[in-house]
């Protein structure tokens, strides 16, 4: 596999399929561990950290069942290139800004990234389209063992696995599905899921993770409590909460179809129209409409769309897959321009081409 | 919908989690841009961390005791207190134990308990005291090589290879 090669497929957790994906994107499982004989991130030396990494990378690539891993330098990478990765969520926003050896290793079916010298040495972290974690924890949990096998992580008996931020102390276990949920916004109902959810311990976050939400109506719930629980005990705290989540967009969604249909309909299908038709549209703007639309095709208000394509859509218009789709640099003006045209040829409906040639 | 701040329509509609209150925005591309973008401080640390720690610190601290340890630093990579609560992160996994006071009402606030129940290493926990030794080694045999002292840093070297090798054995 070549790197560029990655741009033009669309990853496992776009797939558009699995349990419930008609609101749930995704299930993900990261785990945070470290080399017991190295520092901290924090207190490495140019050395440590490439040491680190040259351990890290020869001893994963080398088990057997990892060996078709794709490895991706990322210290050796244009700035676009890691803002690539960032987008398809294969590595973090911290591990694409940070500097010294660093690197990510990633399965063929984008299931499974592996990230070396982020916050924490290892990052082991495992995609599934839908609501799908016991897959995704049986998985990561046999990455971990085979790993452990290889290199001694750090490890206190009262403490668990050891972190660089005590907040991961323990398990080193961040668990997280991600929503959509257009209708909880629209109605107005949002924020008080989110208190809720505040009061049992668990953080709610934007599509690219830390800072405010937006983006697109798309909501990562996790826990935030990584110590004294198991991690089953954690995975089921959130398998727990999400078919309340679903139940309640699913109701806000009939609850909007019922009192104002037509203005649900007329909001769609304007998004829809301003997508087929905007000669030059930002990122935001695009995620805002996409999320409309989306939800549009989920309750029947959009016809001959797919999910899987609109899904894609969300991801190929972000900046830096435009550039890396078209293949040359793009500054923002520019890429406003392609992102329009990309989401024209992408939507472009026979019904369109029909009228048009008609008159 | 207009942007709250500017004229142009509203792109982005937040809803802001970190204050006290949930606070709605509307914004357009730019101003969203301008307000998202990370402050340099917040990109340092985690700020509830910080903000955790200085609470549990001041309780019950006067502010030498505080002073003193905040000069207080791990054997092993060297961080000090004060390090750690200006970033938010710790040097190496010895801080656990060298801390451990400090640490222990700050993990229980965080986790709301303190003991590890989740999985461990299938094939046993190996001597902490072995591995924080090399990091010590590591640091010694990098000052050595500064220093041009080229027969000591062989020796650490050495050192640090056979203890490697009894891990492994």
């Amino acid at each position: 596999m070549k790197f560029d090669d990655l741009a033009t497929r669309s990853g496992e957790w776009l797939r558009g399929s699995g349990p419930e994906s008609d609101i749930v994107i995704s299930s993900r499982i990261r785990l945070a561990r470290n080399l017991a004989d190295y520092p901290f991130i924090r207190k490495c030396s140019e050395q440590d950290r490439a040491a680190i990494e040259t351990t890290l990378r020869d001893r994963v690539l080398g088990l057997k069942e990892l060996s078709e891993l794709f490895y991706v330098d990322v210290s050796d990478l244009e700035s676009v290139d890691r803002q690539f990765l960032v987008e398809r969520q294969l590595i973090s926003r911290e591990h694409a800004e940070s500097f010294g050896a660093r690197g990510v290793a990633i399965d063929s079916e984008e299931q499974f990234s592996l990230m070396i010298n982020e916050e924490d040495h290892l990052r082991i972290q495992v995609m599934h389209s839908g609501l799908d974690l016991e897959s995704a924890w049986k998985q990561i949990d046999h990455v971990d063992d085979m790993i452990e096998g290889e290199v001694t992580y750090a490890f206190h008996q009262k403490k668990g696995y050891l972190t660089a931020c005590p907040t991961n102390v323990g398990t080193g276990m961040r668990v997280s599905v991600m929503l959509h949920l257009p209708a909880l916004v629209i109605t107005r109902q949002i924020d008080k899921v989110f208190r809720s959810l505040h009061k049992i311990s668990l953080a709610v976050r934007g599509l690219y993770g830390e800072g405010s939400q937006a983006m697109g109506d798309f909501y990562q719930i996790s826990n935030q409590i990584t110590l004294g629980s198991s991690e089953t005990e954690l995975i089921q705290q959130i398998r727990e909460v999400v078919p309340s989540l679903i139940e309640y967009e699913r109701k806000a969604r009939a609850f909007l179809i019922n009192e104002s249909q037509n203005e649900l309909h007329d909001r769609v299908s304007r998004a829809y129209g301003i997508l087929c038709t905007a000669q030059t549209i930002s990122s935001e703007e695009t995620m805002h409409l996409l999320s409309s639309v989306r939800m549009g095709v989920n309750l029947g208000l959009i016809p001959d769309l797919e999910i899987p394509t609109i899904n894609k859509l969300f991801i190929h218009t972000q900046p830096a897959h435009l550039q890396k789709l078209r293949g040359s640099a793009l500054d923002t003006a520019d890429r406003n321009v392609e992102r329009a045209h990309y989401l024209q040829s992408h939507l472009k409906r026979s019904d369109f081409d029909d009228k048009a040639s008609n008159n | 919908m207009k942007c709250q701040e500017c004229e142009k329509p509203a792109t982005f509609h937040i809803t802001e989690l970190t204050g006290p209150e949930l606070a709605e925005l509307h914004l357009c591309a730019e101003c969203a841009q301008r307000y998202l973008a990370p402050s340099g401080e917040e990109k340092e640390s985690s700020p509830s961390l910080a903000g955790m720690l200085a609470q549990q610190l001041n309780i019950g601290q006067t502010a030498e005791e505080l002073a003193r340890l905040d000069q207080r630093s791990c054997p092993v990579c060297g961080i000090t207190f004060y390090e750690f609560r200006q970033a938010g992160r710790l040097g190496c996994p010895h801080d656990y134990i060298c801390f451990e006071e400090e640490l222990e009402p700050l993990i229980a606030n965080i986790h709301g308990k303190t003991k590890h129940e989740g999985k461990r290493p299938k094939r046993g926990v190996q001597d902490s005291a072995k591995q924080t030794e090399i990091i010590k080694l590591r640091q010694a045999m990098k000052d050595a090589v500064e220093q041009e002292s080229y027969e000591l840093a062989s020796e650490i070297r050495d050192k640090i290879r056979a203890i490697e090798k009894e891990g492994k054995a």
